[in-house]
């Protein structure tokens, strides 16, 4: 099986692809999780958000490739506005109570946004296809591969670089780091916290519904696609360990080559293996591998 | 941990419950046991949350587990009840004990999102091994004793287990162990100072939540007569949090007291919509927001309130 190249070139791309959609949405559960310290379950319905509004606003301007990258666009910018508003009058009034509550508040948005979704969408599944620009395969020589999940590849390593840059050479970029590392000190110095919070809270899931749109042409869209897409991030954070950027991308570059490989080798347990390789890995670095111990941080 | 008031409040909740027969009708005696079977697993979790402070968000798991592990000895092994039951805690216990092995090596957030990767294993496993579980489609015909087809013998079975399992839970609050548990709660650092060992405290703790969320599980089991995947899926998990949290988490009796209004609000609102999740979702945010000490909390400003203006009057 694996001795032929056209075939062991594809499984690792789709390995790749799947890896790299993934990657944009943990990478920003883990920025999440690193500034504001919330375990954000809504996540998962974020993505579902930005799928649901890219098949809204490809259903309206027709399958061109205008339709599909305002329909990305619009996924980003409608779930930013939901989450700004989300994080002014709600959550920022939690900031300093127990984590229980946050997390909770957070699993109060899933089960409002799943049944919103079935309100203004209904319940049957939708797809989504390629954009015109990116239908097709791309000949590699021994194979053709889908344009679509090429770009997906390509993408996933470009927005882990502009995230690195952004966090480590810019002054936003230091400000955040700040805000990891200590927040009261940030404070005293003059930055004004909240602020900080809520664009973190509103980029993340910006991010996630990006990450859902552009999932949108590679999965089924329907009320139940959050609820193991939030599970997938979390298990890359957990590998990857919480709060580190090249974590989610390791995490995620091993879900997507045990997800994909698995399923070939292990057939139906591919999904018991992911579990199995976090606790391995747990068992070494209890942190993840690119995570600090709890006792160095605050 | 378990005030007077409390103990009157759980003591007066079971003589209810025990009249629930006399109405004669199987819909309240059906309501009644599925009060019983999720204020229970409440009341478990709750030993993590309310007692260590320990946030689990996979307590699903364990709930699960009991369930199989009943359904299975019960009907492919065919062990009697006195038998099979016990087995099933037994195992719970054990594999509480595993996967908190590696959970009480993490605090807070970090063993939140540990116990919720661990429940997903649970439910891969509970969803893929058909052979056992039945995979996605359930184990389903579970072989009872004959008296459970009896609605009034199987709501007094129920009953018996929910009321010794709550007896035994309220002992331990009220021990030593479960003070230590609130020194935890309170501060691990200086617990750890006075000589407790915190992580142990902790795993112990983790079994003994485990083990009753697995007797609620094997009433399920035996309830539904199946058992399904979804029950150690991440949102039952939440589910079961919530009615701590509506209750009240710092209380002995707010877990039972959250399930039986939120399995109360759900029966009332399932007549009028089938939009049950986002009222839950709603309800659970006003909640979070505005009373996050839940209902025994709201009792409590309440009552101190009342007796505050008594005093103004005398």
């Amino acid at each position: 099986m694996f001795s032929n190249p056209a075939f062991l070139t594809i499984q690792v791309l789709n390995s790749l692809s799947l890896a790299m959609n993934l990657f944009i949405i943990a990478s920003a559960l883990t920025l999440i999780f690193g500034v504001l310290r919330i375990v954000n379950f809504a996540h998962g319905a974020f993505y579902m958000i930005g799928a649901y509004v890219l098949y809204s606003v490809v259903g309206s301007f027709g399958e061109t490739d205008l339709g599909f990258w305002t329909g990305v666009i619009a996924a980003g910018v409608v779930m930013a506005a939901v989450a700004y508003v989300v994080e002014r009058f709600l959550l920022s009034r939690l900031y300093d109570k127990e984590h229980l509550l946050q997390l909770l508040f957070t699993f109060a948005l899933v089960l409002i946004i799943k049944d919103a979704v079935i309100i203004i969408w209904g319940a049957p599944q939708y797809s989504v296809s390629f954009p015109p620009m990116l239908s097709g395969a791309v000949n590699l020589g021994i194979t053709y591969y889908p344009t679509y999940l090429l770009f997906l590849c390509i993408l996933g390593p470009l927005v882990a670089i502009g995230l690195w840059l952004g966090l480590e050479k810019t002054r936003w970029g230091r400000i955040l780091r700040a805000a990891r590392l200590d927040r009261e000190m940030l404070g005293a110095l003059g930055t004004d916290v909240t602020k900080v919070f809520s664009a973190v809270f509103v980029i993340g899931a910006a991010m996630a519904a990006i990450g859902g749109a552009l999932a949108a042409p590679r999965v089924a869209v329907d009320p139940g696609m959050d609820a193991l897409v939030i599970i997938d991030c979390f298990i890359i954070v957990i590998i990857g360990g919480i709060g580190s950027l090249w974590g989610s991308f390791v995490g995620a570059l091993i879900l997507g080559f045990l997800t994909v490989f698995g399923t070939l080798i292990f057939r139906e347990w591919e999904i018991v293996l992911v579990y199995v390789m976090m606790i391995g890995v747990l068992l070494v670095r209890p942190w993840g591998l690119f995570g600090q111990p709890e006792a160095e941080r605050h | 941990m378990a005030t007077r008031g409390q103990t009157i409040f759980l003591i007066l909740l079971f003589v209810a419950l025990a009249l629930v027969p006399l109405a004669g009708e199987r819909y309240p005696l059906e309501l009644a046991v599925q009060l019983m079977i999720f204020g229970l697993f409440a009341m478990s979790l709750n030993v993590l949350i309310g007692h260590v402070g320990s946030i689990s968000f996979g307590h699903a798991a364990f709930f699960a587990i009991g369930g199989y592990a009943c359904a299975y000895f019960q009907t492919r092994l065919g062990w009697p009840i006195f038998v099979s039951m016990p087995a099933a805690i037994g195992l719970t216990a054990v594999c509480a004990l595993i996967i908190g092995y590696f959970c009480v090596r993490l605090t807070e957030l970090y063993f939140a999102i540990l116990t919720l990767a661990f429940s997903m294993l649970v439910w891969a496993v509970a969803f893929k091994w058909t052979e056992v579980t039945g995979g996605g489609d359930g184990f389903v015909g579970i072989t009872a004793p004959d008296f459970m087809s009896n609605p009034v013998l199987f709501f007094w079975f129920t009953f018996a287990i929910v009321a010794v399992s709550v007896g035994l839970l309220w002992l331990l609050s009220n021990s030593t162990m479960g003070k230590t548990f609130i020194a935890i709660r309170e501060n691990p650092t200086r617990a750890d100072f006075l000589g407790v060992n915190v992580r142990r405290m902790r795993l112990i703790a983790f079994v003994i939540a485990g083990a009753f969320a697995g007797i609620a599980g094997a009433l399920l089991s035996f309830y539904v007569r199946g058992m399904f995947p979804e029950s150690a899926f991440w949102t039952q998990s939440g589910q079961v949090m919530i009615m701590v949290l509506l209750g009240g988490m710092h209380s002995f009796v707010g877990p039972i007291l959250g399930a039986v209004v939120i399995y109360v609000l759900e029966t009332f609102i399932s007549q009028y919509t089938q939009y049950w999740p986002i009222v839950l979702g709603t309800i659970l945010l006003l909640i979070v927001m505005f009373a996050p000490d839940g209902l025994i909390g709201m009792f409590r400003s309440i009552g101190r309130r009342m007796s505050m203006r008594g005093r103004r009057n005398a």
